[in-house]
Formats: C-alpha cells, sequence, structure tokens
C-alpha cells in the first residue's frame, strides 16, 4: 500500500500532517513521537518577531469540542531557525512552517527568512487566525487580502505556498479560488470556527480574549462539507482538517477531496496518535484493495443508488 | 518520556461529598514519578469529556516489598470529569499519561521544609514529605480549607512527623483565618539565620499572598500552580504563567514544561 501522496511539489511519505498551533515546534514531542514518521509537521505559527500571546485562560472545553484563543505567542521566526530548525533536521522531519504576519511585508519578509533556511519543506501562510487583532484573518476574510497575500508571498519564495483558508466567510471555496489565482500550490482548510463560552453563574466569558476559535469532533462535519465544496472549486491540492480523531475520520477528509490531512486537538488527548492514523489507513486501503492511497481522494460516490436487496 | 496507559481504578475512596482519592493500576508511571509532577488523566473515553485533566500525583502506591504499583489522586469534584472520576468504580479504566513536568527542588538538612496546601492543592505534598522525611528533613504543613471536614490526610502526616498547623475559614478546626496568617506569624518568630524551604500550592490567591509573604521574610519559595490544561506536553501552549523577562516586561512560559513547579519570586502575581 503506497500511502505518498504530492501536495504540488511538495511529497509526502504519508498524508498524515500535525496541525499547527497544536503540536507546538515539533521538538517538545521529539521523545514521545518519531517525527519522521509523520507525512510532516505544521509548527506554530511565526512572525518575525516574538509575541507573548494571550493572557490565560486561553482555552476552555466545550462539548466534542475546544475553545481557544491563544494569541498566536511565538518565539519569532529567527529564533526558530537558529534554535528549533537544527533539530528538526536531525529528527528527518519534515517541516511545514506556518507564517503569520500583521502587514503584508511581514508576511514576505517572514517567508524570504524561512526560504533561506536550511530544513523548511513548505510555507503554509496563516490568513486565517481568529485571535489576534491585526494582519492574519483581516487578509482571509477579504478575497483581495487574500489574492494580495498570497501573490506577495509567491514573489518571495520558491517554496511550496499553502494558504490556510478560514471558514468564517460565506463562501470558503471563492477564497481556495482566489488563493489558487494568486499561486498557491495548494490550500489547506479549516481553521477554527469563531465561538464563545459564557460562564452563566458569573456572568464572564471563560477565556481571556472573551471569544475564540473552536476546534474539535464538533467541527467535523462542518469542515468535510467546506473541503468538499473547495474540491468543486480549484484544481489545487487540499489539506484537510477539523476534529480529524482516528483513521476513519482522515479518510473521510480524503474521500471528500482532501489530498492530505492535518491532525491538531486529538493531539492533545493522545500524542501517540500518529502510528495509530498511519496503520488505520493502511488497514483501510488493504481491506478496500487501494494500492495507492492518493487513489482515494475526492472519490466520493454520489450517483443515484440502485435499490438494495438488504436494507441499511 | 510519558507513557500513557489504560489503567485500571484500584479503589475510589470518597473523602466527602466533594473530594476523592482515587487509586489507579499504573505502574509504571508511578515508578517514575517524582515529588510535584502530575499526570494527565481522561475521565472515560470518548468526547465528552474530550481532553483529559490535569492532577499531581498524590500517593505511590506500593506492594508489601515496596515495589510500586500504581499511584492515587486526589480530585476535586467541579466539573464533567471530576464528577466522573468521582463516581469511578473499581475496575473502570482511565487514561493516565504521565509522569509529567518538572519536580519540587528537594532540600536536605539543615535546611527545614514548610509546606503550605489551600483545598485541594494538598496533593503534591504526600509524596513530597516521604521524599523530605526520607532524608531526615525537619517539616511542617501549614494546611487551609473551608471546612475542618476537608482537612484529609492528617494521620499520614502526624505518621510521617510532619508538624501541622490548620487553620479553616469556618473556623470549625485550627485557626479561624486563611491559611497565610500562621505562616506570616511563624515565619516572623523564626531566627533569619535558620534556613528554610517553603513549598506551596492551592488556589492563585493562596499562592500569590505566599509569594509575598516569603519575598517581605527573604525565604525562598517553590510554588505548584495549577492551569487550565490542554494537553501537559507543551503543544496547545494553554497553561502558560507570565514569568519575569531578564530585561523587565515579561514571558509567557507553559506550566506543562516549566512547571508546574516555579520559584515564587519568577511569577508575576497580579
Amino acid at each position: 500500500m503506497d500511502l505518498s501522496v504530492a501536495i504540488g511539489p511538495l511529497r509526502l511519505k504519508n498524508p498524515v500532517i500535525a496541525a499547527s498551533g497544536c503540536f507546538g515546534y515539533g521538538v517538545e514531542y521529539a521523545d514521545a513521537v518519531d517525527l519522521s514518521s509523520l507525512g510532516a509537521i505544521a509548527v506554530k505559527g511565526l512572525f518575525l518577531a516574538e509575541r507573548e500571546g494571550h493572557p490565560a485562560p486561553r482555552i476552555v472545553e466545550t462539548p466534542a469540542g475546544m475553545l481557544n484563543a491563544i494569541g498566536l505567542q511565538g518565539i519569532g521566526v529567527r529564533r526558530f531557525v537558529d534554535e528549533k530548525l537544527p533539530e528538526l533536521r536531525a529528527r528527518q522531519a519534515t517541516v511545514i512552517v506556518n507564517v503569520c504576519g500583521t502587514t503584508l511585508d511581514e508576511y514576505v519578509e517572514v517567508s524570504k527568512i524561512l526560504s533561506d533556511a536550511e530544513g523548511v519543506a513548505a510555507i503554509e501562510l496563516n490568513i486565517s487566525c481568529p485571535n489576534i487583532k491585526e494582519g492574519g484573518i483581516q487578509f482571509g476574510c477579504s478575497l483581495h487580502g487574500t489574492h494580495d497575500v498570497v501573490s506577495a508571498v509567491r514573489k518571495a519564495t520558491r517554496l511550496p505556498l499553502i494558504p490556510k483558508l478560514t471558514p468564517n466567510v460565506t463562501d470558503v471555496a471563492s477564497f481556495a479560488r482566489a488563493a489558487e489565482e494568486a499561486g498557491a500550490d495548494a490550500v489547506s482548510l479549516v481553521n477554527t470556527f469563531l465561538a464563545m463560552v459564557i460562564d452563566v453563574e458569573t456572568r464572564r466569558p471563560k477565556i481571556s480574549n472573551i471569544v475564540g476559535g473552536l476546534s474539535g469532533p464538533a467541527i467535523r462535519p462542518i469542515a468535510v462539507r467546506m473541503v468538499y465544496e473547495c474540491r468543486q472549486t480549484v484544481k489545487v491540492p487540499i489539506v484537510g482538517m477539523g476534529g480529524i480523531a482516528d483513521a476513519r475520520d482522515a479518510l473521510e477528509f480524503m474521500i471528500a477531496g482532501a489530498t492530505a490531512v492535518q491532525v491538531g486537538t486529538a493531539n492533545f488527548v493522545d500524542p501517540f496518535i500518529w502510528p495509530k492514523l498511519v496503520d488505520g489507513m493502511r488497514a483501510y486501503g488493504e481491506r478496500h484493495r487501494i494500492e495507492r492511497i492518493a487513489d482515494l481522494v475526492g472519490s466520493l460516490d454520489t450517483r443515484k443508488r440502485d435499490h438494495e436487496w438488504i436494507s441499511s | 518520556m510519558p507513557i500513557d496507559v489504560a489503567a485500571p481504578v484500584i479503589a475510589n475512596r470518597p473523602l466527602s461529598s466533594d473530594y476523592n482519592v482515587l487509586a489507579l493500576a499504573a505502574p509504571a508511571i508511578a515508578a517514575s514519578a517524582a515529588p510535584g509532577q502530575f499526570v494527565m488523566v481522561k475521565a472515560a473515553a470518548g468526547f465528552d469529556p474530550l481532553l483529559r485533566r490535569p492532577f499531581s500525583v498524590f500517593e505511590i502506591l506500593r506492594d508489601e516489598t515496596g515495589t510500586p504499583t500504581g499511584l492515587s489522586i486526589l480530585s476535586k469534584r467541579i466539573g464533567p470529569s471530576t464528577r466522573l472520576l468521582y463516581d469511578a468504580r473499581p475496575g473502570d479504566r482511565v487514561a493516565v499519561l504521565g509522569p509529567l513536568g518538572r519536580p519540587f527542588t528537594i532540600v536536605e538538612p539543615p535546611v527545614e521544609a514548610w509546606m503550605i496546601a489551600g483545598g485541594v492543592g494538598l496533593a503534591p505534598f504526600a509524596t513530597l514529605v516521604e521524599a523530605l522525611r526520607a532524608r531526615g528533613v525537619k517539616t511542617t504543613l501549614f494546611y487551609g480549607a473551608r471546612t475542618g471536614a476537608e482537612l484529609f490526610h492528617l494521620d499520614f502526616f502526624r505518621a510521617h512527623d510532619v508538624d501541622l498547623a490548620l487553620a479553616t475559614e469556618d473556623g470549625s478546626v485550627g485557626e479561624p483565618a486563611r491559611i497565610v496568617s500562621p505562616l506570616d506569624r511563624r515565619l516572623h518568630a523564626r531566627p533569619a539565620d535558620a534556613p528554610l524551604m517553603l513549598y506551596a500550592c492551592g488556589p492563585e490567591g493562596m499562592l500569590a499572598a505566599t509569594a509575598r509573604v516569603a519575598k517581605r521574610h527573604h525565604r525562598p519559595c517553590q510554588v505548584s500552580v495549577e492551569r487550565v490544561m490542554g494537553c501537559g506536553m507543551g503543544g496547545c501552549y494553554s497553561c502558560v504563567v507570565p514569568i519575569r523577562g531578564d530585561h523587565g516586561g515579561f514571558h509567557h512560559v507553559r506550566s506543562c514544561l516549566a512547571g508546574p513547579v516555579f520559584a515564587a519570586d519568577q511569577i508575576i502575581w497580579d
């Protein structure tokens, strides 16, 4: 069973990627997980400068999900290149760096620094974080903004470029198209859904930022639908995510049209989930006699069903 | 490296209508846990509740030869996970990930150890006392709770020759005060050249007050903080604590990796 997939020019040994913001800089998990066994790891979003993010509390649990507003705490791109990238290289991890910016110029500058660094496989462009005031989602919620930031970074780097889209828009597929037209090699979706939890006893918000991004199994059906819509609209590969908790969930995204998947919240619950996901995909492929997992991508069967003899 | 075990519940002992001690058969975790470290516990399979919760290791359970057979946690019923843990039955399986975090630094004689516990913040001190007493360190426990009925495990500490100073908010046992009051008084009375280490765990307000008192008396103090924690592994960045920067300002550090034990004077207490 061939588990390898191609995200544009980026070849992955399997479709399983650790989601940005859910796996630190990867090094935190290096003792628990063989980083080279993952298709790739998407490290925590990086600006030019260090950021401290929002005060605690930053997360709250919701039914089958969680709300977070971390505020993109991070060490800045230069410290990442100096302090984290060497260990990731030594561990033979395929590294996707999530790039943030408060301005268009900052996205370009961060991307240039990463293009000159050794050991970066691709850039995921974060235009979808719901939890910061400036940049990010301001680009991701406007078709022009999306086009402008993707084209600007496209001119600045030859690395595979994967804009990460927000679901907090009316028609996510039109944003996928804008990214594709601006030169993206792929798109990844979804980032979290803007949401809110209130403690009714105290009438206070449960997280310091008042609102945050919802993730986890609760959002999965919405995310699958959005991946499916984008698959109808763009030709570039899609990296699907949103509430994946086991191999079947991952396969659902692939059948809907995702070439690879990212897993975030489930890693919080089970840091040893990675081989289980890969093994589960392999077992499915063997059971269904699929030689290449890539053949599963977008294979949703919407033909009218014949009447069946056995009710199901 | 932490271990993840689907640990069978050995016993569940209710201490009150809110508190219970849950004994879990996780010998490999117990064998490598140090005082102050924690475990991430998932109360039930499935998505509700979804996340694990952090708990200090309360006791290391041993068989008659002294070999670790498991560990216990001290839980207070405050939400869905702790409700499930309160109702857990022997034989139920509970996912336990650990040991995690940086443990307490354990002093040697002639340094004395004074532990300050508030409510469920008692949890890390049973294993700490064993480590301190094994080294012959003279220890005192300042222990505060809402009522006398919520002061637990006192016989254990007495059996380990721990000097007890108790306080309750309703005055039913010990001093009718917050626990920092007797601590402050005893610190006043102690000669400045008699070495001492303070260890504190409890609600944020108690930790902040303890840190202030420790600073005023020029005493070192280690605090074990409790934060809303998503993963325990450094992945989610939810459990941050503001730490003083080298040149003013502050940094947010993850209490799962840099803590849960911190030097009290590192933390910026609001």
